[in-house]
Protein backbone atom coordinates (compact mmCIF):
# COMPACT_ATOMS: atom_id res chain seq x y z
CA UNK A 1 0.00 0.00 0.00
CA UNK A 2 1.07 3.30 -1.13
CA UNK A 3 2.22 5.73 1.53
CA UNK A 4 -0.95 8.41 2.03
CA UNK A 5 -0.36 11.82 0.52
CA UNK A 6 -1.71 13.38 3.32
CA UNK A 7 -2.35 12.04 6.77
CA UNK A 8 -4.21 13.06 10.19
CA UNK A 9 -3.38 11.91 13.09
CA UNK A 10 -5.77 11.94 16.55
CA UNK A 11 -6.44 15.83 15.67
CA UNK A 12 -8.13 17.61 18.30
CA UNK A 13 -9.62 21.08 18.36
CA UNK A 14 -11.65 23.11 21.04
CA UNK A 15 -13.16 26.09 21.08
CA UNK A 16 -14.14 26.89 24.23
CA UNK A 17 -15.91 24.01 25.65
CA UNK A 18 -17.27 23.48 22.12
CA UNK A 19 -15.21 20.27 20.65
CA UNK A 20 -14.95 21.06 17.05
CA UNK A 21 -12.32 18.31 15.74
CA UNK A 22 -12.48 15.09 17.98
CA UNK A 23 -9.76 12.75 17.91
CA UNK A 24 -9.82 12.44 14.16
CA UNK A 25 -7.78 10.29 11.82
CA UNK A 26 -8.08 10.38 8.44
CA UNK A 27 -5.53 9.51 5.31
CA UNK A 28 -6.02 10.88 2.05
CA UNK A 29 -3.90 9.00 -0.68
CA UNK A 30 -2.50 10.27 -3.71
CA UNK A 31 -4.57 10.81 -6.38
CA UNK A 32 -7.76 10.12 -4.57
CA UNK A 33 -10.54 12.25 -4.53
CA UNK A 34 -11.84 12.40 -0.96
CA UNK A 35 -15.28 14.36 0.12
CA UNK A 36 -15.73 14.97 3.48
CA UNK A 37 -19.60 15.88 4.03
CA UNK A 38 -21.70 16.19 7.13
CA UNK A 39 -24.07 18.51 8.40
CA UNK A 40 -23.40 22.21 9.37
CA UNK A 41 -21.30 22.64 12.02
CA UNK A 42 -19.63 19.43 11.50
CA UNK A 43 -16.24 20.91 12.08
CA UNK A 44 -15.44 20.51 7.77
CA UNK A 45 -13.85 24.54 7.40
CA UNK A 46 -12.30 23.95 10.71
CA UNK A 47 -10.66 21.16 9.75
CA UNK A 48 -9.75 22.19 6.34
CA UNK A 49 -8.20 25.22 8.33
CA UNK A 50 -6.09 23.06 10.57
CA UNK A 51 -4.74 21.17 7.19
CA UNK A 52 -3.92 24.49 5.29
CA UNK A 53 -2.46 26.24 8.84
CA UNK A 54 -5.19 28.47 9.21
CA UNK A 55 -5.70 27.30 12.79
CA UNK A 56 -3.65 25.19 14.90
CA UNK A 57 -4.58 21.92 16.13
CA UNK A 58 -4.66 21.52 19.77
CA UNK A 59 -3.17 17.94 19.60
CA UNK A 60 -2.64 15.42 16.90
CA UNK A 61 -0.20 15.92 13.61
CA UNK A 62 -0.92 16.68 9.82
CA UNK A 63 1.50 14.36 7.96
CA UNK A 64 2.22 15.65 4.24
CA UNK A 65 4.11 13.31 2.45
CA UNK A 66 4.91 11.74 5.51
CA UNK A 67 6.63 15.35 6.84
CA UNK A 68 5.12 16.18 10.34
CA UNK A 69 3.69 19.78 9.23
CA UNK A 70 1.66 20.56 11.90
CA UNK A 71 4.05 23.42 13.14
CA UNK A 72 4.25 24.68 9.75
CA UNK A 73 2.92 28.38 8.62
CA UNK A 74 0.32 28.51 5.73
CA UNK A 75 2.79 30.17 3.08
CA UNK A 76 5.37 27.53 3.57
CA UNK A 77 2.29 24.52 3.51
CA UNK A 78 1.42 26.09 0.57
CA UNK A 79 4.80 26.19 -1.03
CA UNK A 80 5.18 22.31 -0.44
CA UNK A 81 2.10 22.02 -2.68
CA UNK A 82 -0.97 22.52 -0.44
CA UNK A 83 -3.41 24.68 -2.19
CA UNK A 84 -6.88 25.80 -1.21
CA UNK A 85 -9.89 27.42 -1.94
CA UNK A 86 -12.13 29.05 0.30
CA UNK A 87 -16.26 28.50 0.91
CA UNK A 88 -16.42 32.42 0.85
CA UNK A 89 -14.87 33.29 -2.41
CA UNK A 90 -11.93 34.97 -1.12
CA UNK A 91 -10.24 36.34 -4.54
CA UNK A 92 -8.58 39.76 -4.73
CA UNK A 93 -11.31 42.02 -6.06
CA UNK A 94 -9.18 44.66 -7.53
CA UNK A 95 -6.87 42.51 -9.66
CA UNK A 96 -8.42 41.11 -12.89
CA UNK A 97 -9.28 37.25 -12.91
CA UNK A 98 -5.50 36.73 -14.90
CA UNK A 99 -4.00 38.68 -11.92
CA UNK A 100 -5.15 36.84 -9.61
CA UNK A 101 -4.27 33.37 -11.35
CA UNK A 102 -0.70 35.34 -12.11
CA UNK A 103 0.00 35.62 -8.86
CA UNK A 104 -0.73 32.17 -7.77
CA UNK A 105 1.66 31.05 -10.87
CA UNK A 106 4.06 33.79 -9.55
CA UNK A 107 4.72 31.95 -6.42
CA UNK A 108 6.02 28.87 -7.72
CA UNK A 109 7.93 30.05 -10.26
CA UNK A 110 11.29 31.80 -9.14
CA UNK A 111 11.16 34.43 -6.16
CA UNK A 112 9.20 37.81 -6.13
CA UNK A 113 12.20 39.66 -4.38
CA UNK A 114 12.40 40.90 -7.80
CA UNK A 115 11.76 44.89 -7.45
CA UNK A 116 12.16 45.96 -11.28
CA UNK A 117 10.08 44.49 -14.43
CA UNK A 118 6.80 44.48 -14.98
CA UNK A 119 4.92 41.22 -13.44
CA UNK A 120 1.98 41.75 -15.48
CA UNK A 121 3.75 41.58 -18.94
CA UNK A 122 5.65 38.45 -18.26
CA UNK A 123 5.15 35.54 -20.40
CA UNK A 124 6.22 33.02 -17.91
CA UNK A 125 3.09 34.21 -15.61
CA UNK A 126 0.19 35.27 -17.88
CA UNK A 127 0.81 31.73 -20.04
CA UNK A 128 0.07 29.22 -17.06
CA UNK A 129 -2.09 31.72 -15.61
CA UNK A 130 -4.42 31.89 -19.23
CA UNK A 131 -4.16 28.04 -19.20
CA UNK A 132 -5.62 27.25 -15.69
CA UNK A 133 -8.84 29.89 -16.73
CA UNK A 134 -9.03 27.83 -19.85
CA UNK A 135 -9.26 25.10 -17.92
CA UNK A 136 -12.02 26.31 -15.39
CA UNK A 137 -13.99 28.21 -18.68
CA UNK A 138 -13.02 31.80 -17.78
CA UNK A 139 -10.59 32.63 -20.46
CA UNK A 140 -12.86 35.03 -21.86
CA UNK A 141 -13.05 37.21 -18.69
CA UNK A 142 -9.38 36.97 -17.47
CA UNK A 143 -9.09 41.31 -17.94
CA UNK A 144 -12.49 41.56 -15.94
CA UNK A 145 -11.33 42.76 -12.02
CA UNK A 146 -12.40 39.49 -9.94
CA UNK A 147 -14.86 42.09 -7.97
CA UNK A 148 -17.06 41.77 -10.93
CA UNK A 149 -17.09 38.80 -11.50
CA UNK A 150 -20.45 36.97 -11.09
CA UNK A 151 -21.16 34.77 -7.86
CA UNK A 152 -20.22 31.14 -9.77
CA UNK A 153 -17.42 32.98 -11.73
CA UNK A 154 -15.55 34.11 -8.54
CA UNK A 155 -16.34 29.74 -7.72
CA UNK A 156 -14.51 29.08 -11.12
CA UNK A 157 -11.95 31.44 -10.60
CA UNK A 158 -11.14 30.20 -6.59
CA UNK A 159 -10.62 26.94 -8.58
CA UNK A 160 -8.51 28.09 -11.32
CA UNK A 161 -6.02 30.10 -8.96
CA UNK A 162 -5.55 26.65 -7.03
CA UNK A 163 -4.86 25.05 -9.90
CA UNK A 164 -2.37 27.25 -11.02
CA UNK A 165 -0.53 26.44 -7.93
CA UNK A 166 -0.25 22.76 -9.63
CA UNK A 167 -1.05 21.42 -5.95
CA UNK A 168 0.26 18.15 -4.55
CA UNK A 169 -2.91 18.36 -2.58
CA UNK A 170 -5.57 20.49 -3.45
CA UNK A 171 -8.48 21.52 -0.62
CA UNK A 172 -11.50 22.36 -1.89
CA UNK A 173 -13.68 23.99 0.65
CA UNK A 174 -17.57 24.31 -0.98
CA UNK A 175 -16.34 25.03 -3.99
CA UNK A 176 -20.30 24.58 -5.50
CA UNK A 177 -21.66 26.78 -2.67
CA UNK A 178 -24.36 29.14 -3.56
CA UNK A 179 -23.68 28.56 -7.31
CA UNK A 180 -26.62 27.49 -9.43
CA UNK A 181 -27.54 24.29 -11.28
CA UNK A 182 -25.86 24.59 -14.23
CA UNK A 183 -22.72 26.14 -12.66
CA UNK A 184 -22.37 23.19 -10.26
CA UNK A 185 -22.68 20.80 -13.20
CA UNK A 186 -19.81 22.78 -15.39
CA UNK A 187 -18.13 23.05 -12.23
CA UNK A 188 -18.38 18.97 -11.30
CA UNK A 189 -17.18 18.45 -14.98
CA UNK A 190 -14.32 20.35 -14.28
CA UNK A 191 -13.34 18.90 -11.28
CA UNK A 192 -13.88 14.95 -12.90
CA UNK A 193 -11.32 16.09 -15.74
CA UNK A 194 -9.10 17.03 -13.04
CA UNK A 195 -9.35 14.20 -10.76
CA UNK A 196 -6.21 12.04 -10.50
CA UNK A 197 -3.42 14.56 -11.59
CA UNK A 198 -3.50 15.06 -7.49
CA UNK A 199 -5.20 14.49 -4.10
CA UNK A 200 -8.33 16.25 -3.66
CA UNK A 201 -10.06 16.64 -0.12
CA UNK A 202 -13.55 17.89 -1.29
CA UNK A 203 -15.46 19.64 1.78
CA UNK A 204 -19.38 20.00 -0.19
CA UNK A 205 -22.94 19.76 0.59
CA UNK A 206 -24.24 19.11 -2.72
CA UNK A 207 -24.50 15.51 -3.02
CA UNK A 208 -24.75 15.05 -6.83
CA UNK A 209 -21.48 16.10 -7.07
CA UNK A 210 -19.97 14.16 -3.82
CA UNK A 211 -21.09 10.89 -5.55
CA UNK A 212 -20.57 12.15 -8.86
CA UNK A 213 -16.67 12.49 -7.94
CA UNK A 214 -15.52 10.77 -4.78
CA UNK A 215 -13.16 8.22 -5.19
CA UNK A 216 -13.96 8.12 -1.23
CA UNK A 217 -16.38 9.79 1.38
CA UNK A 218 -15.97 10.53 5.42
CA UNK A 219 -18.79 11.65 6.90
CA UNK A 220 -18.21 14.35 9.97
CA UNK A 221 -20.58 14.19 13.17
CA UNK A 222 -19.84 16.89 15.85
CA UNK A 223 -16.16 16.37 15.05
CA UNK A 224 -15.53 12.90 14.37
CA UNK A 225 -15.60 10.30 11.69
CA UNK A 226 -18.69 8.69 11.71
CA UNK A 227 -17.77 6.73 8.64
CA UNK A 228 -15.24 6.69 6.02
CA UNK A 229 -14.95 4.38 2.76
CA UNK A 230 -16.19 3.79 -1.07
CA UNK A 231 -19.04 5.44 -1.94
CA UNK A 232 -21.45 2.56 -2.15
CA UNK A 233 -20.90 1.07 0.99
CA UNK A 234 -21.13 5.11 3.14
CA UNK A 235 -24.48 5.68 1.22
CA UNK A 236 -25.76 2.41 2.72
CA UNK A 237 -24.80 2.96 6.30
CA UNK A 238 -27.30 3.21 8.24
CA UNK A 239 -25.58 5.79 10.57
CA UNK A 240 -24.90 7.94 8.36
CA UNK A 241 -28.92 8.00 6.95
CA UNK A 242 -29.56 8.22 10.21
CA UNK A 243 -27.57 10.98 10.80
CA UNK A 244 -27.53 13.35 7.60
CA UNK A 245 -28.07 11.47 4.52
CA UNK A 246 -31.80 11.16 5.31
CA UNK A 247 -32.87 14.39 5.01
CA UNK A 248 -30.18 15.17 1.96
CA UNK A 249 -31.58 12.31 0.07
CA UNK A 250 -35.16 13.25 -0.06
CA UNK B 1 -9.17 30.53 -26.06
CA UNK B 2 -8.60 33.02 -28.66
CA UNK B 3 -4.46 33.51 -28.64
CA UNK B 4 -5.20 36.89 -28.63
CA UNK B 5 -6.40 37.12 -24.72
CA UNK B 6 -3.70 34.87 -24.07
CA UNK B 7 -0.71 37.06 -24.96
CA UNK B 8 -2.33 40.41 -24.09
CA UNK B 9 -1.11 41.82 -20.83
CA UNK B 10 -3.16 43.60 -18.08
CA UNK B 11 -2.88 47.06 -18.71
CA UNK B 12 -3.11 49.36 -15.84
CA UNK B 13 -6.20 52.23 -17.40
CA UNK B 14 -6.54 55.46 -16.50
CA UNK B 15 -6.30 57.07 -20.04
CA UNK B 16 -4.55 60.34 -21.05
CA UNK B 17 -4.64 61.64 -17.67
CA UNK B 18 -2.93 59.13 -15.90
CA UNK B 19 0.24 58.77 -18.76
CA UNK B 20 0.70 62.79 -18.93
CA UNK B 21 0.25 64.03 -15.05
CA UNK B 22 3.50 62.61 -14.12
CA UNK B 23 5.42 63.96 -17.19
CA UNK B 24 3.81 67.74 -16.59
CA UNK B 25 4.52 67.58 -13.13
CA UNK B 26 7.86 66.99 -13.78
CA UNK B 27 8.51 69.19 -16.55
CA UNK B 28 7.09 72.28 -14.30
CA UNK B 29 9.63 71.21 -12.00
CA UNK B 30 12.46 71.28 -14.23
CA UNK B 31 11.28 74.42 -15.73
CA UNK B 32 10.78 76.43 -12.73
CA UNK B 33 14.57 77.66 -12.08
CA UNK B 34 14.78 78.94 -15.99
CA UNK B 35 11.47 80.76 -15.13
CA UNK B 36 12.34 81.95 -11.81
CA UNK B 37 16.09 83.28 -13.38
CA UNK B 38 14.26 85.93 -14.84
CA UNK B 39 13.00 87.59 -11.74
CA UNK B 40 16.46 86.27 -10.37
CA UNK B 41 14.90 85.87 -6.88
CA UNK B 42 15.91 82.33 -4.89
CA UNK B 43 12.40 82.40 -3.12
CA UNK B 44 11.00 80.18 -5.54
CA UNK B 45 13.57 78.11 -5.72
CA UNK B 46 14.35 76.95 -2.11
CA UNK B 47 10.45 76.48 -1.97
CA UNK B 48 10.40 74.69 -4.59
CA UNK B 49 13.39 72.41 -3.26
CA UNK B 50 11.30 72.08 -0.35
CA UNK B 51 8.36 70.76 -1.56
CA UNK B 52 10.47 68.23 -3.78
CA UNK B 53 12.19 67.02 -0.46
CA UNK B 54 8.92 66.48 1.38
CA UNK B 55 7.56 64.70 -1.85
CA UNK B 56 10.30 62.05 -1.35
CA UNK B 57 9.30 61.18 2.11
CA UNK B 58 5.63 61.86 0.54
CA UNK B 59 5.93 59.22 -2.00
CA UNK B 60 7.93 56.69 0.24
CA UNK B 61 4.95 57.31 2.68
CA UNK B 62 2.39 56.55 -0.37
CA UNK B 63 4.28 52.49 -0.66
CA UNK B 64 2.91 52.00 2.56
CA UNK B 65 -0.24 53.54 2.98
CA UNK B 66 -1.74 53.35 -0.64
CA UNK B 67 -0.13 50.17 -1.74
CA UNK B 68 0.10 48.31 1.27
CA UNK B 69 -2.49 49.48 3.65
CA UNK B 70 0.45 50.10 6.61
CA UNK B 71 -0.65 53.41 8.06
CA UNK B 72 2.54 54.45 9.03
CA UNK B 73 2.29 57.43 12.11
CA UNK B 74 6.15 57.87 12.31
CA UNK B 75 7.18 58.14 9.02
CA UNK B 76 8.71 62.05 10.25
CA UNK B 77 11.34 59.62 12.20
CA UNK B 78 13.31 58.53 9.30
CA UNK B 79 13.25 62.03 7.99
CA UNK B 80 14.59 62.85 11.37
CA UNK B 81 17.37 60.21 11.21
CA UNK B 82 18.65 60.73 8.09
CA UNK B 83 18.72 64.85 8.62
CA UNK B 84 20.71 63.81 12.13
CA UNK B 85 22.93 61.46 10.19
CA UNK B 86 23.84 64.69 7.88
CA UNK B 87 24.24 66.87 11.74
CA UNK B 88 26.08 64.84 13.58
CA UNK B 89 28.57 63.25 10.89
CA UNK B 90 29.39 67.00 10.02
CA UNK B 91 29.99 68.26 13.96
CA UNK B 92 32.45 65.47 13.76
CA UNK B 93 34.38 66.72 10.78
CA UNK B 94 32.30 64.26 7.79
CA UNK B 95 31.03 66.53 5.64
CA UNK B 96 30.94 64.73 2.17
CA UNK B 97 27.63 63.65 1.20
CA UNK B 98 29.84 60.68 -0.27
CA UNK B 99 29.77 59.90 3.00
CA UNK B 100 27.08 61.41 4.47
CA UNK B 101 24.05 59.87 2.40
CA UNK B 102 25.17 56.35 2.36
CA UNK B 103 25.21 56.88 6.54
CA UNK B 104 21.75 58.35 6.41
CA UNK B 105 19.95 55.70 3.94
CA UNK B 106 21.87 53.00 6.15
CA UNK B 107 20.72 54.23 9.70
CA UNK B 108 17.05 55.14 8.52
CA UNK B 109 16.77 51.69 6.81
CA UNK B 110 18.42 50.25 9.72
CA UNK B 111 15.72 51.84 12.12
CA UNK B 112 12.89 50.72 9.85
CA UNK B 113 14.03 47.15 10.10
CA UNK B 114 14.63 47.35 13.42
CA UNK B 115 11.20 48.70 14.86
CA UNK B 116 9.43 46.92 11.70
CA UNK B 117 9.86 43.78 12.98
CA UNK B 118 8.10 44.91 15.75
CA UNK B 119 5.58 46.75 14.43
CA UNK B 120 4.47 44.44 11.25
CA UNK B 121 3.29 42.21 13.91
CA UNK B 122 0.95 44.14 14.47
CA UNK B 123 -2.55 45.18 12.64
CA UNK B 124 -4.94 47.93 12.01
CA UNK B 125 -5.37 50.65 14.90
CA UNK B 126 -2.31 48.81 16.68
CA UNK B 127 0.09 49.14 13.80
CA UNK B 128 -0.86 52.61 13.79
CA UNK B 129 0.16 53.15 17.55
CA UNK B 130 3.14 51.72 17.72
CA UNK B 131 4.44 52.66 14.46
CA UNK B 132 3.70 56.29 16.47
CA UNK B 133 5.27 54.98 19.41
CA UNK B 134 8.54 54.51 17.52
CA UNK B 135 8.37 57.91 16.31
CA UNK B 136 8.47 59.51 19.47
CA UNK B 137 10.93 57.55 20.87
CA UNK B 138 12.81 58.52 18.14
CA UNK B 139 11.90 62.56 18.96
CA UNK B 140 12.61 62.19 22.34
CA UNK B 141 16.04 60.55 22.25
CA UNK B 142 16.71 63.05 19.18
CA UNK B 143 15.64 65.88 22.02
CA UNK B 144 17.70 64.55 24.59
CA UNK B 145 21.21 64.36 22.50
CA UNK B 146 22.57 67.38 24.49
CA UNK B 147 26.04 67.00 22.43
CA UNK B 148 24.29 67.47 19.53
CA UNK B 149 21.66 70.60 20.99
CA UNK B 150 18.80 68.62 22.31
CA UNK B 151 15.84 70.19 21.79
CA UNK B 152 16.99 73.31 20.14
CA UNK B 153 19.02 71.38 17.36
CA UNK B 154 21.89 71.04 15.81
CA UNK B 155 23.30 74.24 13.28
CA UNK B 156 25.26 72.45 10.36
CA UNK B 157 28.06 74.64 9.03
CA UNK B 158 27.71 74.20 5.93
CA UNK B 159 26.25 72.07 3.49
CA UNK B 160 27.80 68.64 2.23
CA UNK B 161 30.15 68.88 -0.35
CA UNK B 162 29.87 66.18 -3.80
CA UNK B 163 33.21 64.48 -3.49
CA UNK B 164 34.76 67.26 -2.77
CA UNK B 165 32.71 70.02 -4.71
CA UNK B 166 30.66 72.63 -3.15
CA UNK B 167 28.08 71.45 -5.66
CA UNK B 168 25.09 71.72 -2.91
CA UNK B 169 26.28 75.47 -1.97
CA UNK B 170 24.20 76.38 -5.23
CA UNK B 171 20.74 77.02 -4.55
CA UNK B 172 20.16 76.12 -8.13
CA UNK B 173 22.54 73.32 -8.63
CA UNK B 174 21.17 71.77 -5.22
CA UNK B 175 17.30 72.45 -6.53
CA UNK B 176 18.21 70.12 -9.97
CA UNK B 177 19.95 67.54 -7.38
CA UNK B 178 16.89 67.20 -5.33
CA UNK B 179 15.11 67.34 -8.78
CA UNK B 180 17.20 64.29 -9.17
CA UNK B 181 16.48 62.48 -6.22
CA UNK B 182 12.40 63.00 -6.54
CA UNK B 183 12.57 61.61 -10.04
CA UNK B 184 14.52 58.59 -9.30
CA UNK B 185 12.42 58.18 -6.33
CA UNK B 186 9.39 58.36 -7.96
CA UNK B 187 10.30 56.02 -10.90
CA UNK B 188 12.00 53.44 -8.60
CA UNK B 189 8.52 53.26 -6.85
CA UNK B 190 6.45 53.04 -10.12
CA UNK B 191 8.79 50.05 -11.31
CA UNK B 192 8.03 48.67 -8.05
CA UNK B 193 4.17 48.53 -7.16
CA UNK B 194 4.27 46.77 -11.13
CA UNK B 195 7.08 44.63 -10.16
CA UNK B 196 6.50 40.95 -8.67
CA UNK B 197 7.26 42.19 -5.41
CA UNK B 198 5.17 45.12 -5.81
CA UNK B 199 2.09 42.71 -6.85
CA UNK B 200 2.91 40.53 -3.82
CA UNK B 201 2.51 43.94 -1.49
CA UNK B 202 -1.03 45.40 -3.77
CA UNK B 203 -1.99 41.47 -3.20
CA UNK B 204 -1.72 41.60 0.34
CA UNK B 205 -3.47 44.77 1.09
CA UNK B 206 -6.66 43.36 -0.28
CA UNK B 207 -6.46 40.01 1.26
CA UNK B 208 -3.29 38.95 3.37
CA UNK B 209 -4.54 35.68 4.14
CA UNK B 210 -5.23 34.75 0.28
CA UNK B 211 -1.97 35.71 -0.38
CA UNK B 212 -0.43 33.90 2.24
CA UNK B 213 -2.35 30.49 1.02
CA UNK B 214 -0.69 31.06 -1.94
CA UNK B 215 2.75 30.62 -0.71
CA UNK B 216 3.72 34.25 0.32
CA UNK B 217 4.98 35.15 3.69
CA UNK B 218 3.47 38.25 3.34
CA UNK B 219 5.41 39.60 6.55
CA UNK B 220 8.79 39.31 4.87
CA UNK B 221 7.60 41.06 2.05
CA UNK B 222 5.96 44.17 4.51
CA UNK B 223 8.75 43.85 6.27
CA UNK B 224 11.01 44.59 3.21
CA UNK B 225 8.62 47.31 2.10
CA UNK B 226 8.72 48.97 5.74
CA UNK B 227 12.54 49.33 5.04
CA UNK B 228 12.27 50.75 1.29
CA UNK B 229 9.87 53.29 2.34
CA UNK B 230 12.24 54.21 5.70
CA UNK B 231 15.85 54.81 3.80
CA UNK B 232 13.17 56.80 1.24
CA UNK B 233 12.62 58.95 3.83
CA UNK B 234 16.34 58.89 5.03
CA UNK B 235 16.96 60.34 1.66
CA UNK B 236 14.37 63.40 2.32
CA UNK B 237 15.59 63.78 5.88
CA UNK B 238 19.12 64.33 3.91
CA UNK B 239 18.13 66.66 1.52
CA UNK B 240 16.53 68.54 4.55
CA UNK B 241 19.69 68.69 6.41
CA UNK B 242 21.17 70.18 3.65
CA UNK B 243 18.53 72.73 2.45
CA UNK B 244 17.92 74.20 6.08
CA UNK B 245 21.94 73.75 7.19
CA UNK B 246 20.04 72.75 10.58
CA UNK B 247 18.28 69.94 12.08
CA UNK B 248 15.92 69.54 14.81
CA UNK B 249 13.82 67.41 17.08
CA UNK B 250 10.87 69.33 15.25
CA UNK B 251 11.75 67.00 12.18
CA UNK B 252 10.22 63.92 13.85
CA UNK B 253 7.34 65.11 15.57
CA UNK B 254 4.22 63.02 15.56
CA UNK B 255 2.84 66.33 14.21
CA UNK B 256 5.09 65.88 11.17
CA UNK B 257 4.42 62.15 10.43
CA UNK B 258 0.36 63.00 10.39
CA UNK B 259 1.73 66.17 8.77
CA UNK B 260 2.82 64.01 5.92
CA UNK B 261 -0.32 61.51 5.92
CA UNK B 262 -1.85 64.32 5.18
CA UNK B 263 0.15 65.44 2.24
CA UNK B 264 -0.30 61.99 0.54
CA UNK B 265 -4.61 61.54 1.19
CA UNK B 266 -4.67 65.07 0.05
CA UNK B 267 -3.20 64.41 -3.23
CA UNK B 268 -4.88 60.68 -3.42
CA UNK B 269 -3.95 57.44 -2.09
CA UNK B 270 -2.00 54.69 -4.55
CA UNK B 271 -0.93 56.81 -7.31
CA UNK B 272 2.41 58.16 -6.50
CA UNK B 273 1.53 61.05 -8.02
CA UNK B 274 -1.20 61.98 -5.95
CA UNK B 275 1.51 62.42 -3.20
CA UNK B 276 3.80 64.97 -5.04
CA UNK B 277 0.73 67.06 -5.72
CA UNK B 278 -0.42 66.18 -1.99
CA UNK B 279 2.88 67.68 -0.77
CA UNK B 280 2.69 70.74 -3.07
CA UNK B 281 -0.95 71.90 -2.41
CA UNK B 282 0.05 71.31 1.10
CA UNK B 283 3.42 73.37 1.32
CA UNK B 284 2.06 75.87 -0.53
CA UNK B 285 -1.26 76.32 0.95
CA UNK B 286 0.70 76.60 4.05
CA UNK B 287 2.61 79.18 2.39
CA UNK B 288 0.38 81.11 0.77
CA UNK B 289 -2.06 81.05 3.84
CA UNK B 290 0.72 81.84 6.96
CA UNK B 291 1.17 85.26 4.79
CA UNK B 292 -2.15 86.43 5.90
CA UNK B 293 -2.58 84.55 9.56
CA UNK B 294 -0.79 82.79 12.14
CA UNK B 295 -3.87 80.74 12.39
CA UNK B 296 -4.19 79.57 9.17
CA UNK B 297 -4.95 76.29 9.99
CA UNK B 298 -8.32 77.35 10.96
CA UNK B 299 -8.96 77.59 7.09
CA UNK B 300 -6.91 74.82 5.88
CA UNK B 301 -8.26 72.39 8.27
CA UNK B 302 -12.11 72.72 7.09
CA UNK B 303 -10.77 72.54 3.48
CA UNK B 304 -9.03 69.42 3.93
CA UNK B 305 -12.37 67.84 5.86
CA UNK B 306 -14.09 69.09 2.68
CA UNK B 307 -11.79 67.23 0.25
CA UNK B 308 -11.83 64.31 2.13
CA UNK B 309 -15.19 64.29 2.35
CA UNK B 310 -16.16 65.18 -1.30
CA UNK B 311 -13.58 64.22 -3.30
CA UNK B 312 -12.11 60.83 -2.31
CA UNK B 313 -9.42 59.94 -3.99
CA UNK B 314 -7.66 63.74 -2.93
CA UNK B 315 -7.14 66.09 -5.53
CA UNK B 316 -6.23 63.83 -8.25
CA UNK B 317 -9.36 61.78 -7.91
CA UNK B 318 -10.86 65.03 -8.51
CA UNK B 319 -9.20 66.19 -11.20
CA UNK B 320 -9.52 63.17 -13.00
CA UNK B 321 -13.55 63.09 -12.55
CA UNK B 322 -13.29 66.82 -14.19
CA UNK B 323 -10.78 65.91 -17.13
CA UNK B 324 -13.84 63.15 -17.68
CA UNK B 325 -16.31 65.29 -17.04
CA UNK B 326 -14.81 67.95 -19.49
CA UNK B 327 -13.99 64.88 -22.32
CA UNK B 328 -17.49 63.91 -22.53
CA UNK B 329 -18.96 67.44 -23.10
Amino acid sequence: MPEPMLRLQKLRKSFGALVVTDDLTLDVMPRELHAVIGPNGAGKTTLINQISGLIAPDSGTVLFSGRDITGMPVDARARLGLARSFQVSSVLPRFSALENVALAVQSRSGSSFRFLGRAAEEAALNGPAMAALGDVGLAERAHVPAGKLAHGEKRALELAIALAMEPKVLLLDEPMAGTGREETARLIAVLRRLKGRFSVVLVEHDMTAVFALADRISVLLYGRILASGVAAAVRADPRVVAAYLGDEME
Amino acid sequence: MPASLAASPVRPRGGLLAATLPASIFLVLALLPVVTSVTGSTYLISLGSRVMIFAIAAVALDLLVGYAALISFGHAAFIGLGAYAVGILSAYGFTDALVSLPVALAVSAAYAFLTGLVCLRTKGVYFIMITLAFGQMAFFTASSLAPFGGDDGLTIAARNTLAGFPVLRNERAFYYIVFFCLLSTYLFCRALVASRFGRVVRGAKENPVRVSTLGFDVYRFQLATYVIAGALAGLSGFLLANAAEFVSPAYMSWQRSGELIVMVLLGGLASLDGAVIGTAAYLLTEEWLSAFTENWKVIFGPVLVLIVLFARGGLLGLTSALARRFMRA
